[in-house]
């Protein structure tokens, strides 16, 4: 085995956006210098600004409307090493019926599972599959998202990665998750980081041309610092991602209100730099309804109520859609109900 | 509808029992003033919530005769220890009718109902908590073995925090000793009675502290009483000016808090988007009638555009509207003669050529109202650049380097506070060094502590009020001990061992 060294003038793959805003000879030291020139970020005003959105009160209409807005913002997820086809299969069946006592309760955005698991969720979603949708030429339906590039840490040659996200396209995943390399990340080899979301952005595609989704997980809690999570941010969508996501669950802490508000903003700048928008994805810790509308509320305002929507927000969450169902039930019968109201999958 | 509407969130109402009149506070019991009495409104709805007593001269005299017996007989004689129980005790009771205490306030006032449950009262408990645990120290305050109380305090507050500046001249007053006569501001005297009926229910003896209401004239009354030993203003510089002749030639001690027209320098690398909250905070925050308030906002001319069009885009996000609203964001102006005011200035500012834009948002049909509104292009000579507005209007100038900044900064009649913000640590206190402001913020803008002395430098006052320095505004320094022989040098060198400590 061969390690990989850093030649002084090592020219980065073409990413269409990185040409654009970098300009054609796209070497690791332009985008570096691109990365630190970044304006910094005030840990202390950040979080200040986000506990401010957090003070909204959001009663109501304005609840019932962001109750089911969560919802269809869901990637309802399991991650566990125990995940069998029944448990999965269990997973998607709570997705199409979330609750079973009220009909008109709108569907997750995806379920979010590993990539050996792709199968079973596609079959189980059956019909209401996305991809099965697609093909039939309609929109919508239950997405099938994987997590891969050997999530959670990523700690695996190029190849392998290559290969755990070429695999779940093939399986019918119609977005995937993948980390980046931290390691490379902390140690200042910001190319190499970007080669491997370019190099998995093309694993994305489908044999008709078409792309599955790409979430970058920037795994905040390992970054540490806002300035990285920041510099992050602009790298992954510079190398082509269609989302940026906080974390992978399994590090704690995971998606907090301050890395995500710091997320928007970059998704807000780019937007304002391009026109083009990029999706951001929360994910781990968000358990309760309370907490995700302080996550609507601060999307809303700000990169605007547009984003809003499956394709440019979700919630990586597993607990959070019983609480939601929970208290969507007290809004329609005034009273609140128990856990035992609401399904396990 | 879009999410953005968010639904009416109004705090309820019904936890604030209001009288429909109300006396004045003397000597522990509420009672009939001799002036005509006065209507205090919400500057929201210009509903009428109650009736005020005008305090006349005899009122004013009851009122500093029962501060002085209180403090012949009781206050002056009792132990620190025991003084700090009963602010503890004021600061406990503070907390317990918080929510009680935020509405009366901002209906009273129109600040909105955020900031006064989740700043105003918060500081009023931590300010009386801050000095209780002083009353029992004074000799640790840096001014000498046994400082005395002076006296009688008469204390004048403004209306734009009319419970928080309360407690700033009231708990540094008790805690060091002192009794006080504190007559709040015309427009808003509604928490002051609240806190009388507080210092009922703590039982503080009666006379330590008495509130008497009216307009200037009760004020004026009170400040030229003489068996006052000491007064304390906080508003206008030109009353401030006023209350300075008054006691000139007289052995009472002065402190006045004045205006301000605060710079807030943001450099060409400071943290973009903190730096876009810190400008609204700092001209935004209570309808800007803050006397710190950062309204001048001196950005670097390279990134003046970028930092605008974010400030503008911000500004869309307000919410201008009910004050008991959750939501809201910016409130009322707090009385019609405010408004005209900042209405006048602003004209003013449009007609000397500075580029007005205004936030767009619906203002209601009763009331005070000013949106949030910025002029660009402003020079050092406008008016809008040297006047305090006292109200949600930003000026922006722009600097190319931190000497220009500096001096732009510092060429005002003011000197209350400024903002730097920068990414670069050595930056910011270079530039803070050379500040003449009283209070210099890096990075923020708008925080207070009770353990931070605040304070301006020329026209914006003096005095310090705050931290261990407040104390001193209501201590006569101890005699300090004469030195028994003088100091002795050792002449043995230390050795290395103990050098190298």
């Amino acid at each position: 085995m061969t390690i990989e060294t850093t030649p002084p003038v090592r020219t980065l793959a073409p990413a269409a956006r990185a040409v654009e805003v970098l300009g054609g000879d796209l070497t690791e030291g332009s985008l570096r210098r691109y990365l630190n020139g970044i304006p910094g970020v005030d840990a202390v005003g950040l979080e200040q600004r986000a506990a401010g959105l957090g003070t909204r009160s959001i009663k109501t209409t304005s609840k019932k409307w962001a109750l089911d807005t969560v919802i269809e913002l869901i990637d309802l997820t399991t991650l566990e090493g125990a995940d069998t086809p029944g448990k999965v299969r269990s997973l998607a069946a709570k997705a199409l019926t979330p609750d079973p006592s009220d009909p008109s309760t709108p569907r997750p955005a995806a379920v979010c599972v590993y990539g050996d698991m792709v199968p079973y969720a596609v079959e189980a979603l059956g019909a209401a599959h996305a991809g099965a949708v697609r093909r039939a030429g309609g929109t919508g339906g239950v997405n099938v998202a994987a997590v891969a590039t050997a999530f959670p840490s990523g700690r695996a040659s190029l190849k392998v990665k290559l290969a755990d996200t070429a695999e779940a396209v093939a399986a019918g995943a119609d977005e995937i998750d993948m980390v980046i390399d931290r390691g490379a990340f902390l140690s200042g080899r910001y190319g190499l980081v970007f080669d491997e979301i370019v190099a998995v952005k093309e694993a994305c595609r489908r044999e008709d041309g078409t792309y599955a989704h790409l979430k970058v997980i920037l795994e905040t809690g390992e970054l540490n610092t806002y300035d990285n999570v920041r510099r992050a941010s602009w790298l992954s969508i510079l190398a082509g991602g269609d989302f940026i996501k906080t974390s992978t669950g399994k590090v704690s802490p995971a998606a907090t209100l301050p890395v995500t508000l710091l997320m928007l903003e970059v998704v807000r700048d780019w937007h304002l730099l391009t026109g083009e928008e990029i999706g951001v994805k929360p994910a781990g810790g968000i358990r309760s309804s309370k907490d995700a509308i302080k996550y609507l509320v601060t999307v809303a305002e700000t990169v605007g109520e547009r984003w809003l929507q499956p394709h440019l927000f979700r919630f990586g969450a597993s607990s959070l859609l019983n609480d939601v169902l929970l208290q969507r039930q007290k809004l329609a019968t005034g009273h609140y109900s128990g856990a035992d109201y609401v399904t396990i999958d | 509808m879009s999410f953005l509407e968010y639904a009416p969130a109004p705090e309820s109402r019904s936890i604030l029992n209001l009288r429909d009149q109300y006396g004045l506070f003397i000597d522990g019991e509420f009672v009939d003033g001799h002036g005509t009495p006065f209507q205090t409104i919400s500057p929201a709805t210009e509903e009428r919530l109650a009736t005020i007593a005008t305090a006349d001269s005899s009122d004013v005299d009851a009122a500093v005769a029962a501060a002085r017996r209180a403090y012949d007989r009781v206050w002056s004689r009792m132990s620190g220890s025991d003084r700090g129980k009963y602010l503890f005790r004021i600061a406990r009771l503070v907390q317990e009718r918080a929510r009680e205490l935020a509405v009366a306030e901002s209906l009273d006032n129109g600040k909105p109902i955020k900031e006064s449950r989740d700043v105003d009262v918060p500081l009023v408990a931590a300010w009386f908590f801050y000095y209780a645990g002083w009353a029992d120290k004074l000799e640790h305050a840096g001014l000498g073995p046994a400082p005395r109380a002076l006296g009688v305090a008469a204390q004048v507050i403004p209306w734009n925090f009319p419970l928080l500046m309360l407690a700033w001249k009231i708990a540094p007053a008790l805690a060091a000793g002192n009794t006080v006569v504190l007559k709040p501001a015309e427009t808003t005297p509604l928490t002051a009675l609240l806190f009388a009926e507080i210092v009922q229910q703590a039982d503080l003896p009666a006379g330590v502290v008495n509130i008497v209401t009216g307009a200037g004239e009760t004020g004026r009354d009170l400040v030229a009483h003489p068996d006052v030993n000491k007064v304390a203003f906080t508003g206008s510089t030109a009353v401030g000016r006023e209350i300075a002749r008054t006691v000139a030639g007289t052995s009472k001690k002065l402190t006045l808090e004045l205006g301000g027209k605060a710079a807030n320098i943001v450099f060409d690398d400071a943290p973009i988007d903190q730096a876009v909250e810190g400008i609204v905070n700092g001209i935004f925050f209570n309808q800007g009638h803050v006397c710190c308030a950062g309204s001048r906002l001196l950005v670097q001319e390279s990134i003046h555009d970028e930092v605008v069009e974010r400030l503008k885009s911000r500004l869309s996000t307000l919410r201008l509207g009910d004050p008991l609203d959750k939501n809201t964001d910016i409130g009322a102006i707090n009385s019609a003669e405010q408004l005209q005011r900042i209405r006048e200035l602003s004209d003013i500012g449009e007609a000397e050529g500075a580029e007005r834009w205004t936030a767009d948002c619906e203002i209601p049909e009763n009331g005070f109202w000013f949106a949030p509104t910025i002029f660009d292009n402003v020079s050092t000579s406008h008016r809008i650049a040297r006047e305090e507005i006292f109200g949600p209007v930003l000026s922006v100038l722009t600097f190319r380097t931190p000497a220009e900044a500096i001096a732009k900064a510092n060429n005002t009649p003011y000197g209350l506070s400024a903002g730097i913000w920068s990414e670069k640590g050595s930056r910011i206190l270079a530039v803070a060094d050379k500040l003449r402001a009283g209070v210099v913020w890096a990075n923020t803008f708008n925080r207070f502590d009770p353990a931070s002395p605040f304070g301006g430098y020329k026209e914006s006052g003096y005095g310090r009020e705050g931290g261990r320095h407040g104390l001193g505004a209501y201590l006569v320094p101890g005699r300090s001990l004469a030195p028994a022989s003088p100091l002795r040098i050792p002449a043995v060198r230390p050795t290395r061992k103990g050098a190298s400590k």
